[in-house]
């Protein structure tokens, strides 16, 4: 589990990796002879208009790869299907996979070329994949879809460049949220529709909880959802990951061993039992067994699907400063090992249109990434989505820098040693950050090389 | 002698190159997804190698000797990941070199619904990794999991040590156990029942006849499932990669996920390639000692015996024709 790749049914991609055997002989095969640059032919550059005046050539067939396993995925296979009907020259076929299968199967295939016309990366993705020559710049979309830094949120728009061009279009912002049960809320004589909103309230309220018997807030050792729940933590009480230029790791200064400490504490203080299992914190929240989850908007319509009697809100502040983890999935066109004009152009329709549709996206359980369809009065009427979307400007987004998933890695490490050996946080944290910095300096070499 | 021989190759029909003929395909097929690979893995890991970057960055042996350098980053990684192969190798082999012999022996005593058990065992070896994973990561979960439901325990398998690498060999010995059964079962039934009924009239008991009869007549096939057994323990990946993530804070995972990890997810492919270097050099190793151990010394002293005397009998020959 190294890069942080958020979907909606993350719990299920551990599978993907599987298959991978690691033998010399395997890794050494995938060593091609010489560098992509040198081996594709550069980009065709279509008309310049991004498929604004749509596309009127041949027939042509499109691939779309990405990784929507989840209740995401039909979604977003409805849209393809309707612009396919509204377009007859262009039929797109939409591939799923697990989403660590698709970052890992990607480059491969753009080698192979038999990559994908149009693909889906995460916030945190589209620089190493630049850097790493996957994608293609496609300004001329972002010019064509009269894309301005206004209609976003700044970090998904600006996780887009790299080296001053666009490589990718921004389709929505999925934030951390927080679930409450109402139901045992209510059993351990609480309100259920005033779920706490201060770290005193918090507090107050799983000392309530566990006094009726129930731990209120599991603290998982595991990325998902551990690590975006300390991340907004850290950035609660102050602090930062990195700084701003993405040069230096800072998890291990104070406000990250507060954060660190405070989910710890969960469990010293009985609010959580010790060493949660891999998702039992979020399948003890829809059994009732806890009362509190923190977790993505993604899983609004899974919860949709159960019984319980739930809520979702803006995390409670616990560190007074409000801020949330966030990601985004972005819009990216694979390079194309014998580019095709008549693709090139048909791609761009398609992301131009798929990108006006931001708001049918957003049923899927997401936050669009335009202020316009977020400020719209059809996006309110999702109840749900919307009362995420309020954390707007509180959001935090990974760096946008080439392999600062490597880093993750690091401080997924920190935390899991904390929450299962009993590590001191200070300690864990300054250690992984120590590695993480000289993971830091090696890629930054490496992808200016 | 040379007569001979000639009469042997006259009577072959064809070319002398039909046997290397037939030979090809598989050669062309190892030649190109094993040897080449393989040689060009070497050239790799002498890099700072990402194949989608224009440059590959020659280091000479500095991949290697980042391995043995305690202040880089893959070294403490690295040899966590060895240390833990070599746990598991060690817990989990013994395991299953015995429990699939006494299983073999029990399926090939004659008795009814035989072949169904046989089967039987047979049968979670068929399913793959990420199956048996699957299911057993849910029947495991320490909060959740069915296990501790049944046996009224309150275990953090897959959380929590020594409970996650009791877990893993568990679970790895009720996948591949049916294998190593079968063979030895394929093994049992090459041993003539003559051995046993001259060991009997001996006065052999069970135990006489399994240490001087069964074993020595297995040991072909033992040597077989040592060697095959022990590569496959260290090679271990799914099952810690889907049932534990390599946890409880890396202490299941083993090499081949953390050169996984660092040349498919960090595209660190020269460094990754380095490492498994080293552990298919380890694993040389192990491999050749398994041999020596197991080599038949009384059948190699025989063989020296015998060549001993045939020079012997040559020499007198040869002092005779002389004389």
């Amino acid at each position: 589990m190294v890069a942080p790749h958020f979907s909606a049914l993350n719990r299920r991609r551990f599978m993907s990796l599987a298959a991978i055997g690691g033998s010399a002989a395997a890794l050494a095969a995938c060593g091609g002879g010489s560098s992509p640059r040198d081996t594709l032919a550069p980009t065709a550059a279509p008309s310049g208009d991004g498929g604004k005046a749509g596309y009127d050539g041949p027939a042509v067939k499109l691939a779309f790869w990405n990784g929507f396993t989840g209740g995401d995925g039909p979604m977003m296979k409805k849209l393809v299907d309707q612009f396919s009907s509204e377009h007859e020259n262009i039929a797109v076929t939409m591939t799923t996979m697990q989403w660590a299968d698709y970052y890992a199967k990607l480059p491969t295939a753009v080698t192979a070329g038999k990559g994908p016309d149009i693909g889906i990366m995460h916030v945190d993705s589209v620089a190493t994949n630049a850097a790493r020559n996957v994608i293609q710049p496609l300004d001329d979309v972002a010019k064509a879809l009269d894309l301005k830094e206004s209609d976003f949120a700044p970090v998904p728009w600006k996780a887009g460049i790299y080296a001053d061009k666009r490589y990718s279009i921004p389709l929505d912002v999925h934030p951390l949220g927080f679930y409450y049960n109402k139901d045992v809320m209510e059993k351990a004589g609480l309100d259920p529709e005033k779920p706490p909103t201060t770290n005193d309230e918090y507090l107050a309220a799983l000392e309530e909880l566990k006094k009726a018997g129930v731990q209120g807030h599991w603290a998982t050792p595991f990325p998902f959802t551990g690590s975006m729940t300390i991340q907004s933590l850290i950035w609660q009480f102050g602090g930062q990951l990195f700084d701003e230029a993405g040069t230096k790791v800072l998890w291990a200064e104070e406000p990250g061993v507060t954060a660190l400490t405070w989910y710890a504490d969960l469990i010293k203080k009985g609010y959580s039992p010790a060493k949660v299992a891999q998702d039992a914190d979020y399948i003890a929240f829809k059994n009732g067994e806890n009362a509190f989850n923190w977790n993505g908007i993604w899983q609004v319509n899974d919860l949709k699907q159960t019984k319980i009697n739930w809520g979702v809100a803006a995390l409670p502040n616990i560190g007074g400063t409000k801020a949330a983890w966030a990601g985004s999935h972005q819009f990216v066109l694979p390079v194309q090992k014998t580019p095709d004009d008549n693709k090139a152009v048909a791609s761009r329709v398609f992301i131009n249109w798929i990108s006006e549709q931001s708001l049918a996206w957003a049923e899927a359980g997401q936050v669009p990434a335009r202020n316009s369809v977020r400020e719209s009065a059809e996006f309110k009427a999702l109840k749900e989505q919307a009362e995420l979307a309020t954390q707007i400007d509180d959001l935090h987004f990974p760096p946008t820098i080439p392999g600062i998933g490597d880093c993750f890695a690091e401080f997924e490490k920190a935390f899991n040693a904390v929450l299962l050996s009993g590590t001191d946080p200070a300690k864990a944290l300054e250690d992984s950050a120590k590695r993480a910095q000289k993971i830091l300096e090696d890629n930054a070499k490496k992808y200016n090389r | 002698m040379a007569a001979t021989l000639k009469g042997r190759a006259s009577r072959r029909s064809g070319s002398p190159l039909t046997p290397y003929l037939f030979l090809t395909p598989y050669l062309a097929i190892f030649v190109t997804f094993v040897v080449i690979p393989a040689v060009f893995g070497i050239w790799i890991s002498l890099h700072d190698w990402d194949y989608m970057l224009d440059s590959q960055i020659f280091l000479g042996l500095r991949n290697y000797a980042d391995l043995l350098d305690e202040t880089s980053l893959p070294y403490p990684e690295f040899w966590n990941g060895m240390k833990n192969t070599l746990i598991f190798t060690v817990a989990s082999v013994p395991f299953l070199i015995v429990i699939p012999l006494l299983l073999a022996m029990l399926l090939n005593v004659r008795f009814p619904g035989r072949t169904f058990f046989r089967a039987m065992f047979f049968a979670p070896y068929v399913l793959g990794v990420a199956v048996i994973g699957l299911m057993w990561r849910y029947l495991l979960d320490g909060n959740f999991g069915i296990i501790n439901s049944i046996f009224r325990t309150d275990i953090q398998w897959t959380t929590d040590q020594p409970w996650a690498w009791v877990a893993l060999v568990g679970v790895t010995v009720w996948w591949t156990m049916g294998f190593n059964a079968i063979i030895y079962l394929a093994g049992l039934g090459d041993i003539p029942a003559e051995q046993y009924e001259a060991a009997a009239l001996d006065g052999a008991g069970w135990w006489n006849k399994f240490v001087y009869v069964t074993l020595p007549g297995l040991r072909p096939v033992l040597i077989f499932i040592m060697i095959t057994t022990i590569l496959a323990s260290a090679n271990m990946f799914g099952q810690s990669y889907i049932i534990t993530n390599g946890g409880p804070t890396e202490s299941t995972k083993t090499a081949i996920m953390t050169i996984t990890e660092l040349g498919l997810r960090r595209y660190q492919m020269g460094a990754a390639a380095a490492e498994s270097y080293v552990l298919a050099a380890f694993l040389a190793l192990v491999s050749i000692a398994n041999f020596w151990l197991l080599r038949d010394r009384e059948a190699a002293k025989e063989r020296r015996e015998l060549k001993a005397e045939r020079r012997e009998i040559d020499e007198t020959r040869r002092a005779g024709a002389s004389a």
